[in-house]
């Protein structure tokens, strides 16, 4: 019954994005050299424990059955026995050298750069952000936030009219996945830009923290091609359940023609939109796509916020107060609230003066001004 | 009787309990104030235990259903701090307060005084950190670590309360624990050499050590966090010059020690309950008192495998993952230990001996799962997923609550001088013991999965496994009932306990009546029964 209102659901959601080896009762043992290690040394101290596990509970087992006074169990009195003790010190002793041994191989192993394959590795710059990531490609010139899709955003919202099972790939779907190469050395940068957050690709072996003020150098190398899931892995803050990552891994040839499309696509998209005058409805435009993207995380696609948590900007005295206010508080940050961050470094004035006029007239604000580019160049 | 009579009359030197409140607010006696550190222990376990279930409700199936994220934040974080803070330890420094004195022959414990003011301290710092979830911005929401920067720079006011509330309760165990062992290094019966000391009082003495160095370090780190928030200080924020990473290697030397301050003594409490049912002497007394001094001292040397994945040099790495998986060998001599205990023995299954066993099996679970922790590359999946926290309950419920639960059985007689419903201990013990594995066994695969701990909301794969948590889980915590009903009961009335209600335990405890009088031991212990209630000669 419960199955099939499911899939009859997933029907409904469109398509399922295909992938690669998720894993229902055990680790992945993923795409990388370093998940190779990581499920190698995961199997084996598994096995080590249930093979010790076993022992014990045999013996326990077999005192509970063999030793009850019901069955006229008379009690020894013995109360030490050193031979016994000094072997159940050194066995398992013995044990724990036995696997600290492949144990420290594999970490050296993982930790060890890259043999140099004649390739400078691809650095990859991955910067955690409340509630989001930014992937950056410095060598390459792209740079992007991946976030939740719209749809999970949706279905996540308390008392949201779809259920979860009627969402295609719930909390696994971003707008823009990050894309990797695959058989080429990756070199990843982590960092933060305001708490802690840690980047989990359980199909890399890889979960390493973002912390603001460190860079954490991580080399890997991908080695198949396909879609792979992950999410941030220590507590940042409201939404932190609502942070995903989505890889997607091509062969080294399709990603280059992808960056090189991706940079012909941005420059043309900078030029076209520079060319383009700056009207209401370009404004709207532009500023509901920023909204989406940047703002709706905390104040809701609604602009109604969260009670107590992220204040609606429906009917907000900001937003429907004098323009200049607005744009400062949003260039700059909240004075207050440290989430409420400055903007101004992350968006340019045409997203900046979009995203303000799109808010002063959503969702009935309707203050129906346009506010300029140039407006907020000055205010910088 | 009649002295009694004579000499409230003449000297007043014979002062029996005050009074109705006044005696529970003034008392400065050790089983007074027992009682009411077990009786507070109780009623924050259905508090911490009904946030446990909020939680378990909100993960029944994806999506938000019951609350906002925030607030599941919250839930969670003061899930974790009621339990271990207000749970966990006042119940253990309860059965300490009970127990240490009839253990050791001593007439109370000794500063019976800052007895009373530790106790006390605990319910105003409970107040003013749940009051904190009263607040417009909500309760703490950064984990019971709380970690810098989330909630330094950008914690809710709340945090302040959770600070101020650690800063009391810090100052209770210190206080606590400094008592506990200045009473077992000065008031020991003529005879109790510390040698022949019980292992639930050795392990007190070593935990309380481990009390005043760890509590002191975690005040520190709260204290720097409050000065980050509020002096302008850049301890942990890396914009001023500060390091992050800086927080939790202080609030992890605090914390393995912790972990350590609230299982020790449980395994004080195993180690009276099997020789007790088993009616044999406890095996390798002498290896199991320096397995204790062994796990202590290791416990502060590990504390950075909590961070394998911050970015420490492998060195670091290597040093941290050998030391604490050579932790697993003194804890395995205790398991063993107790299974040569119970090895041709004579053994019964009263209650308490039921939850004993389970605790020496589930606790290997987690001490298993421990191990497998302390595996660096393994570990780099491990951290931060449920298979932590289904690892951390299985030592902390099915380990140190476990224990609790089975010392509240063994001694509930000897206490209120009635025997508890046995009938309904079993039950308590079999809805228990089936619901707790059925909530936390599963953890274990959604974390291999790839489910992070502390999110509210998760996406379809890792249904089933929660579905099947949070049923176990409403079964777990309803089931604690029947533990509230059994001790309403026996307090209540009974059958009579006599003076030792189980026939294999020893111990001087047992030499006094049930429930002993409300001075015990004014005249030490005669040698000859301190001599037939301790361990066989060696």
């Amino acid at each position: 019954m419960a199955a099939d209102a499911i899939s009859a659901d997933a029907a409904r959601a469109g398509p399922q994005r295909v992938v690669e080896g998720l894993t229902y009762w055990n680790m992945p043992q993923g795409v990388t050299d370093t998940s190779q290690h990581v499920y190698h040394m995961h199997m084996m101290v598994t096995l080590a424990s249930a093979a010790v596990g076993l022992v014990v509970f045999t013996a326990l087992a077999w005192t509970i059955v063999r030793y009850r006074r019901s069955e006229g169990a008379v009690a020894a009195g013995f109360s030490h026995h050193m031979g016994l003790e000094v072997l159940w010190t050194l066995v398992p002793a013995l044990i724990l050298i036995a696997m600290a041994i492949p144990t420290t191989r594999a970490l050296l192993a993982i930790n060890r750069p890259e043999p140099a394959s004649g390739q400078p590795a691809l650095t990859v710059r991955i910067t955690g952000s409340q509630w989001k990531w930014r992937y950056a490609y410095p060598d390459l010139g792209i740079n992007f936030a991946s976030n939740l899709a719209a749809a999970s955003r949706e279905a996540s919202r308390k008392g949201a009219g779809t259920r979860p099972s009627q969402v295609a790939n719930y909390l696994t779907e971003v707008d823009r996945p990050l894309v990797l190469p695959t058989d080429r050395p990756i070199r990843l940068q982590l960092t933060s830009e305001d708490v802690i957050h840690s980047w989990w690709v359980p199909q890399f072996g890889l979960k390493r923290d973002a912390i603001p003020g460190y860079i954490n150098l991580v080399d890997l190398v991908v080695r198949k091609p396909g879609w792979y899931l992950g999410q941030c892995a220590e507590l940042c803050g409201v939404n932190h359940a609502y942070m995903p990552i989505v890889v997607q891994a091509m062969p080294a040839a399709d990603f280059d023609r992808w960056a090189a499309a991706e940079r012909e696509r941005l420059e043309k998209e900078r030029y076209a939109a520079q060319a383009r005058p700056w009207t209401m409805e370009e404004a709207l435009a532009v500023g509901q796509k920023t909204y989406e993207s940047i703002c709706a995380a905390c104040h809701q696609p609604n602009g109604e916020g969260i009670p107590g948590a992220f204040p609606a900007l429906k009917g907000s005295a900001i937003v429907r107060g004098p323009a200049p206010a607005h744009i400062r508080f949003v260039l700059k940050g909240s004075p207050k609230n440290p989430v409420m961050r400055a903007f101004g470094p992350e968006l340019d004035d045409r997203e900046l003066a979009g995203v303000l006029t799109y808010e002063r007239q959503a969702w009935g604000n309707d203050m129906g001004d346009l506010i300029t580019p140039e407006e907020v160049k000055e205010a910088r | 009787m009649n002295t009694h009579v004579a000499s409230e009359g003449v000297i007043g030197v014979e002062h029996g309990p005050p009074r109705r409140w006044w005696r529970w607010l003034a008392t400065t006696s050790h089983k007074d104030i027992g009682t009411l550190y077990l009786l507070f222990s109780l009623v924050m376990l259905f508090a911490g235990g009904a946030l446990a279930l909020l939680i378990r409700a909100e993960l029944f199936v994806p999506g938000l259903q019951l609350m906002q994220p925030d607030f599941y934040n919250s839930l969670v974080t003061m899930h974790g701090l009621t339990m271990i803070f207000l749970v966990v330890m006042p119940a253990l420094v309860g059965l300490a307060n009970w127990q240490i004195p009839l253990m050791i022959g001593a007439p109370d414990m000794a500063l019976p005084r800052v007895n009373n003011w530790s106790f006390w301290l605990l319910p105003f710092a409970a107040a003013l950190l749940w009051s904190g979830m009263l607040l417009p911005q909500g309760g703490p929401a950064g984990g019971w670590t709380f970690y810098a920067p989330l909630s330094s720079t950008y914690g809710p006011p709340s945090m302040d309360f959770m600070i101020f509330a650690i800063h009391v309760m810090g100052a209770s165990s210190i206080m606590g624990a400094i008592n506990i062992i200045v009473t077992i290094f000065n008031l020991r019966a003529p005879g109790m050499t510390l040698i022949r000391m019980p292992l639930f009082v050795w392990t007190w003495l070593v935990t309380a050590f481990l009390l005043l160095l760890a509590m002191p370090v975690l005040a520190a780190a709260a204290t720097m966090v409050l000065a980050d928030r509020h002096f302008g200080t850049s301890f942990f924020n890396a914009a001023g010059g500060g390091d992050p990473v800086l927080f939790q290697h202080v609030f992890w030397f605090f914390g393995h020690p912790e972990v350590y301050i609230m299982i020790l003594p449980a395994f004080g409490i195993i180690s009276e309950i099997i020789p007790a049912f088993a009616r044999k002497p406890l095996f390798g007394r002498l290896s199991m008192i320096l397995a204790v001094l062994a796990i202590a001292l290791l416990s502060v040397i590990v504390w950075a495998h909590h961070m394998f994945t911050v970015g420490m040099p492998v060195p670091a790495q290597l040093f941290f993952m050998y030391a604490t998986a050579i932790i697993s060998v003194p804890t395995g001599i205790k398991v063993f230990n107790w299974i040569a205990t119970l090895w041709r023995g004579s053994l019964t299954f009263e209650t308490p001996m039921l939850w004993a066993l389970s605790f020496v099996f589930l606790f290997t679970v987690g001490g298993l799962s421990g191990v497998m922790l302390s595996n660096v590359p393994a570990d780099y999946q491990y951290q931060d997923s449920y298979f932590v926290v289904a690892h951390l309950h299985y030592v902390l419920v099915t380990g140190s609550l476990f224990a609790i639960i089975a010392a509240v059985y063994f001694w509930l007689p000897k206490w209120t001088g009635h025997r508890y419903d046995e009938r309904l201990g079993r039950i308590h013990f079999w809805l228990s013991v089936v619901s707790v594995n059925v909530t936390f066994f599963p953890m274990h695969f959604a974390g291999l999965a790839g489910m992070p701990r502390r999110i509210p909301d998760y996406s379809l794969q890792f249904a089933d496994f929660n579905l099947v948590s949070t049923i176990g889980a409403f079964v777990f915590g309803f089931s604690q009932l029947i533990f509230l009903w059994v001790i309403f009961k026996c307090v209540r009335g009974g059958e009579p306990a006599g003076d030792r209600p189980w026939d294999g335990a020893r111990g001087l405890e047992w030499s006094l009546s049930s429930p002993p009088p409300y001075h015990s031991f004014h005249e030490p212990p005669a040698p000859d029964v301190i001599a037939a209630e301790g361990p066989p000669a060696h």
